[in-house]
């Protein structure tokens, strides 16, 4: 066409997609969306719980049957199809088109809770400027004649975060009411969200170089420091000594693989709408290798300095104890000061309670056992806001150190929402219910607002009990589903030969013996396996929560509650919603083919492929 | 006389005893760490500092009421440890072999209790009367909170973001549309001011375009090679 011969002004985006920078901004994006809030607190607790070292086992084993090739597979579908979740699953088979809307459903639910844990984040850190901190103090009572009662029984730390944070309610059927400070720093969140996204990839593209890159600098910092502070060695040496006896357990096995699965962030689709925005011929294969093994990496290298500080402050809680039974005896004996010390401090209890035994045992002593502060362990928010902040007291210049491990926090889980909102924005971009003529922009504002208003609801004093559902049920269970009908509607109803060539014509390579026969046999059969063992093991404890009461009678240990019947109902709609639109599509597709065919006027739409799509796009020059 | 003094000497040291042990009416047990206070400048506990001690406390009790008489000679101190630690009662020289009231010791000593900490160089917690709680002060708490602070500049910059952003692409939108009605005017009007040849304005083209066929020339490998 002679039209080909003009050279126009600047080098037309072949179908109008929008496209990243560089490639460098893809691979960012896709690691900022994988790592996340999970890796510096659910990885240290999981190695930490499932026997050090050992764990780091089956975690390989699992990055490497499950991982990579589910991540592969995912990137590879969205460079090729050139669309986000729905779209693409459309075009694959419109029986297919469930597992798109799932992914979709799954994306809006996540995204409306996870960033209600970054206001918590926020929260933290507009605090963090103050001196003292204040969550190192307990406030006055009412009539300033001693501290405040609950935050005398349990500590500081946790009274900043259950009352002055959350101001929780003693039960999830009690709403309280809505917390106006979290809902300024909600506000200020999904505003950033839309500041960051107000123009889909052009403006998470840039703001990804910040957010994916300066986590990786703090936790440096952080593993400097913590690598001096006292006990930081005690603490690494108690993650990483390799327990071999515990893989016997298959609770293990079923840990890693859902670590591995849910860290990598599959089947939310944000994956395949990044790399939709791909040129055709990029090797997918190298990038989702690439992005596996940075993600699991960033995971081991986050524990080192998580370990270090809790290292510390077991060994900090050590000393306290010690000091104190120290003081309490000097005190009872009237001994010098200084001449019991930590280190003769076992000859001298065996002394004295040879000598004196009931003078010993009037004293009370706690016995201090630097295992037992090491072996408590916390995962999720009770490790950064609980744990985490006991620790930064103790550390000097706790401003500064708190002020970065909150922006590092913000950080981690702004990019991992950047992900989940274009899971949420892509699909909705192709969807032709949306004109051409709404501005991005607009349309950006819209999801942001309307996200934000139904994420009120965790702002109520209840509000955590919600998050802990959604991300039980929600995040959960429903992405096994889904990861499970994508490798099967890819490996066999797409046909895995025509997908090899599409692969093929994308990387210039054939993929190998290894990804035939994991797209095949094993991910799939992995997936069902842990999706069945997730399954029975969800059911066979009664859902109960935690509930933070000060009228409980063994406060301040947590209450175990039982969820009622209508919260129940709420868990299993959640974990269902996502689930049922891939048989409810399939059944709607077949119910129109049927009545399409009854109807001879009707021509069969053609089967798609990505061949078909790529010669469309010819280039002039190639 | 020297028995006469001898008894009396022994009358009052008995007495002192009995005024002065562990648990008396209106005796103080105090407790000094002045090792964890001050560390390598700590000094030791000797008979001089006990000196000074008897003379803050009268001090206080004089501060305290103005009637009072207190001697150093009328506190009492015994019982002394290695901890550092003792008891200490204030005798009252008016009434013969008694102690004045503890609760009038107590309040002397909380109306001085900076001044006695810091003739020690000690504070609340490193010189501890037993008995005596020391009141807690407020925390100190700002006007505004300092967080609302932080959060309005956090909020004023994401704001300020968000603003720029929606204008340079309403602003963008905008030059693309005032862009495509132009070239609509353009092709409407009969009048071609840009001249086309096969739809592609003129001064897009290459001006060798006229001269040289792109298509032949640009394949270079198609000339065999001198």
């Amino acid at each position: 066409m002679s039209n080909d011969l003009a050279v126009p002004p600047e080098i037309p985006k072949e179908d109008g997609r929008p496209k990243w920078d560089n490639k460098f901004q893809y691979i960012l994006s896709c690691i900022g969306f994988a790592v996340g809030l999970g890796n510096v607190w659910r990885f240290p607790y999981l190695c930490q719980i499932h026997g050090g070292g050992a764990f780091l086992i089956p975690y390989f084993i699992a990055l490497i049957f499950e991982g990579i090739p589910l991540l592969h597979l995912e990137l590879a579908l969205g460079q090729c199809l050139r669309k986000g979740s729905i779209g693409a699953w459309n075009t694959i088979s419109p029986y297919l088109g469930g597992v798109g809307a799932g992914s979709w459903m799954v994306s809006v639910l996540v995204s409306l809770y996870y960033n209600t844990v970054l206001t918590w984040v926020m929260w933290y850190f507009i605090n963090s400027f103050q001196e003292p901190l204040p969550w190192s103090v307990c406030p006055l009572n009412e009539n300033r004649t001693g501290l405040n009662k609950e935050c005398y029984e349990s500590t500081a730390v946790n009274y900043f975060w259950y009352r002055k944070t959350l101001n929780i309610t003693p039960d999830v059927t009690e709403s309280g009411t809505l917390q106006w400070w979290l809902i300024l720093c909600l506000a200020t969140c999904w505003a950033i969200v839309y500041l960051c996204t107000i123009r889909g990839i052009e403006t998470t593209g840039k703001a990804i170089y910040v957010t994916a890159i300066f986590p990786y600098l703090v936790l440096t910092i952080f593993l400097i420091q913590g690598l001096t502070l006292p006990g930081a060695t005690d603490g690494l040496a108690y993650l990483f000594t390799p327990n071999l006896s515990t893989l016997k357990n298959p609770r293990v096995w079923l840990d890693a693989a859902t670590q591995i699965f849910f860290s990598l962030s599959l089947a939310f689709g944000g994956l395949i709408a990044f790399s939709s925005y791909n040129p055709p011929k990029n090797d997918c294969e190298k990038d989702a290798v690439t992005v596996a093994i940075v993600n699991s990496m960033t995971s081991i290298y986050a524990s080192i300095p998580v370990f270090s500080v809790l290292g510390f402050k077991a060994t900090t809680g050590y000393w306290d104890c010690l000091d104190r039974n120290i003081i309490n005896i000097i005190n009872e004996f009237d001994l010098p000061e200084e001449s019991i010390m930590r280190q003769n401090y076992t000859a001298w209890i065996s002394f004295l309670n040879s000598s004196y035994p009931e003078k010993i045992a009037g004293l009370k002593l706690k016995s201090c056992d630097l295992q037992e502060f090491l072996d408590q362990s916390v995962s999720g928010t009770g490790l950064a806001f609980i744990i985490f902040t006991q620790a930064i007291i103790l550390m000097p210049g706790s401003q500064a150190w708190a002020i970065l491990f909150f922006i590092m926090l913000f950080s981690l889980g702004l990019s991992s929402m950047f992900g989940n909102i274009e899971g949420v924005f892509t699909p909705l971009l192709e969807l032709r219910i949306i004109s051409k003529s709404v501005p991005k922009e607009l349309l950006s504002g819209i999801i942001c607002l309307i996200c934000f208003l139904i994420a009120l609801c965790f702002t109520l004093g209840s509000g955590s009990y919600w998050i802990d559902i959604f991300d039980r049920y929600a995040g959960s269970l429903p992405l096994l589903v889904i990861a499970f009908f994508e490798v099967v509607g890819v490996v066999y109803v797409y046909k895995i030969k025509r997908f090899s060539e599409d692969v093929k014509r994308m990387t210039g390579r054939k993929p190998n013996l290894y990804w035939q026969i994991t797209w095949r046999f094993i991910s799939p059969l992995l997936l069902l396996i842990v999706f069945v063992a997730f399954v029975t093991l969800q059911i066979q404890k009664s859902p109960s929560y935690a509930a933070w009461n000060p009228k409980y009678v063994c406060f301040p240990m947590k209450e175990e509650k039982v969820y009622p019947p209508w919260v129940l109902a709420i868990c299993v709609l959640l974990a269902v919603l996502p689930c049922v639109f891939v048989p409810l599509v399939a059944l709607f597709q077949l119910i129109k083919r049927t009545c399409r065919s009854k109807d001879p006027s009707c021509v069969p739409p053609e089967v798609f492929s990505c061949q078909g799509a790529n010669s469309n796009f010819s280039h002039p020059k190639e | 006389m020297l028995r006469v003094l001898l008894l009396t000497l022994s009358v009052v040291a008995v007495a002192d005893a009995e005024l002065c042990k562990p648990d008396a009416q209106n005796a103080f047990k105090v407790r000094l760490s002045i090792k964890t206070a001050l560390g390598d400048n700590a000094y030791a506990w000797d008979a001089n500092e006990e000196y000074l001690f008897k003379a803050m406390m009268a001090f206080a009790m004089r501060k305290y009421s103005r009637k009072s008489t207190t001697q150093i000679s009328n506190v009492l101190l015994c019982n002394v440890t290695d901890r550092v630690s003792f008891w200490f009662v204030v005798t009252d020289s008016s009434k013969n072999v008694s102690t004045v009231p503890g609760s009038e010791v107590e309040a002397a000593i909380r109306m001085n209790r900076h001044r006695i900490n810091n003739a020690f160089l000690l504070s609340d917690k490193t010189l501890q009367f037993l008995k005596i709680t020391s009141t807690l002060s407020p925390p100190v708490e700002p006007s505004t909170p300092v967080w609302l602070i932080v959060f309005g500049v956090v909020l004023c910059l994401i704001v300020a973001g968000i603003v720029l952003l929606v204008v340079t692409g309403i602003r963008k939108h905008k030059k693309k549309n005032k862009e495509s009605t132009e070239r609509e005017n353009l092709e409407e009007k009969g009048e071609v001011t840009v001249t086309v040849e096969n739809g592609i304005p003129c001064e897009a083209l290459d001006f060798k375009a006229g001269h040289v066929n792109g298509v032949f020339a640009a394949d270079d490998e198609r000339f065999t090679s001198l």
